[in-house]
């Protein structure tokens, strides 16, 4: 048997990936994660001393503690299996990438194995967010810049 | 290579341990052990690995009424870097060792060389075997235990679990090792480590198909030829290529797969087990006490190996892989 033959047979017999019901079920987890988030950003802004520009940070930051506990008694990875990208794209995920990887190198000790390992899977984000934040920056400065649009 | 041992060495003792979540498996009630965590209560997921083979070794040594000074050879293999939890262990056991890394076929491969040492005069009592540890595999060729990626319906999970037996000169009343065959590497091209099974079929069918050639043997002259962790497509895989080349659906049902069977019809563990641990906790609970029960005479037991890397693969490498066969009888 060949491998033209081989490879055949294999596409005939693995099941093929079911994007639209992987969509649907990231659309919803995705959008729950999101008006949770959102819930939590109105909660600050009644409760709290914020505004729209400021309640960014302690709604991300309360999504990961969340994303945090739900690693920790390994339910996140759960969410994960079922709902995809929905649970990964939102912060949470991003929390979730940084706090497995924590946890998976705790027995290497807390400089090398906790610090050197925590953002192995995220730091792309990291590194990419800040790029692409950057790029996008500069575009702004210089459309204000033109009189185009304002800050 | 085919290799016929003229004395056909025996496996005189067998054990298997595994973890708390094996309890899951269809094979549960063969297993020797269970550990009740899966660490078993030790510090790191590495030494939980070494502390489950000294304790499968422990059971053999028990039930072959030897002690740790009548072993000639451990010859042993994992699947984490450099096999530290089979060198540990290895430590414990002070017979004289030597590591093997056959990936998932370790627990064949082993097996083999103890049946050359055996055959050859050198070694009277020889412990073979292989074992994997859930969370410390996943670690090094997956992602973090505790991250929530999806994974698609090809990927199988890796079991935590031990095999050994020990082989010996032919003792009557026990199962013999009769012939065996060396799997070549083979590279059918596949690229998907969450697809384990559809890269290891070609490797598997490739010892099988050289086995029976060899040895002039049909399918049918089995009860049982049983791959190790090709899981459920995997397996399906496998059987259409055989039937692509002549054999009969009725052949086809002699073909089962240790990984495919492990957890059952569970779908949370998707296309089933894996792991070196996998092929050799079956084969050497289930499988050698059936032999023993006279349920089957003769068996192909083809471990199958992924030899992928996650160094390789991100350098965008195919995965290689190999099956390595025993031939056990039962008089």
């Amino acid at each position: 048997m060949n491998q033209e033959q081989f490879e055949q047979i294999e596409q005939q017999i693995t099941p093929s990936t079911p994007y639209v019901k992987n969509v649907l079920k990231a659309f919803l987890v995705g959008g729950l994660i999101c008006t949770i988030g959102h819930a939590i950003t109105y909660f600050y802004i009644i409760f709290f001393d914020f505004t729209e520009k400021t309640v960014g940070n302690p709604t991300a930051a309360t999504m990961i503690f969340l994303s945090m506990l739900l690693t920790g008694f390994g339910l996140y990875q759960k969410l994960g299996q079922f709902a995809g990208a929905g649970s990964a794209v939102p912060v949470s995920g991003f929390g979730n990438a940084v706090i497995s990887a924590a946890i998976e190198h705790k027995t290497e000790g807390f400089v090398l194995g906790v610090g050197g390992n925590m953002f192995k899977l995220a730091g792309s984000v990291i590194l990419f967010g800040v790029a692409s934040a950057f790029v996008v920056a500069l575009i702004k400065l210089i459309l204000v810049t033109m009189g185009v649009i304002e800050w | 290579m085919v290799i016929v041992f003229q004395s056909k060495p025996s496996i005189i003792a067998s054990a298997a341990v595994a973890g708390p979540l094996e309890r899951k498996s269809v094979f549960y009630s063969y297993f020797d052990s269970v550990m009740e965590d899966e660490r078993w209560h030790q510090a790191t997921n590495e030494q939980g690995n070494a502390k489950m083979i000294q304790e499968a070794c422990e059971i053999i040594l028990k039930k072959a009424d030897l002690n740790r000074l009548d072993i000639d050879f451990f010859l042993a293999g994992d699947l984490v870097n450099q096999m530290t939890p089979t060198n540990f262990a290895a430590k414990e056991i002070a017979a004289s060792f030597i590591g093997l890394f056959s990936a998932c076929a370790t627990s064949v491969s082993s097996v083999i060389i103890a049946s050359v040492l055996t055959e050859l005069g050198a070694s009277k009592y020889a412990i073979a075997g292989a074992s994997s540890q859930h969370n410390s595999v996943e670690r090094q060729f997956r992602y973090p235990v505790y991250y929530g990626g999806q994974k698609p319906a090809t990927a199988q999970w890796t079991v935590t679990a031990a095999g050994f037996t020990l082989i010996g000169e032919h003792t009557p009343k026990c199962p013999s090792i009769a012939a065996a065959t060396v799997g070549k590497v083979i590279d059918y091209g596949q690229t998907d480590p969450f697809h384990m099974g559809a890269a290891m079929a070609p490797a598997a069918y490739d010892t099988i198909q050289r086995h029976l050639e060899k040895r002039n043997q049909k399918i049918t002259d089995y009860d049982m030829i049983m791959t190790g962790d090709l899981g459920k497509i995997g397996l399906q895989i496998l059987k259409r290529m055989f039937q692509e080349t002549g054999a009969s659906e009725a052949d086809c049902n002699i073909f089962r797969d240790a990984g495919a069977e492990f957890y059952g019809e569970d779908p949370s563990f998707l296309a089933g087990a894996s792991g070196a641990g996998c092929s050799a906790s079956v084969y050497f609970s289930y499988v050698l006490q059936q032999l023993k029960g006279g349920r089957f005479k003769r068996v192909l037991l083809v471990a199958t190996g992924s030899l992928l890397s996650p160094l390789t693969f991100q350098q965008g490498e195919t995965i290689p892989c190999t099956a390595h066969a025993i031939e056990v009888t039962m008089e």
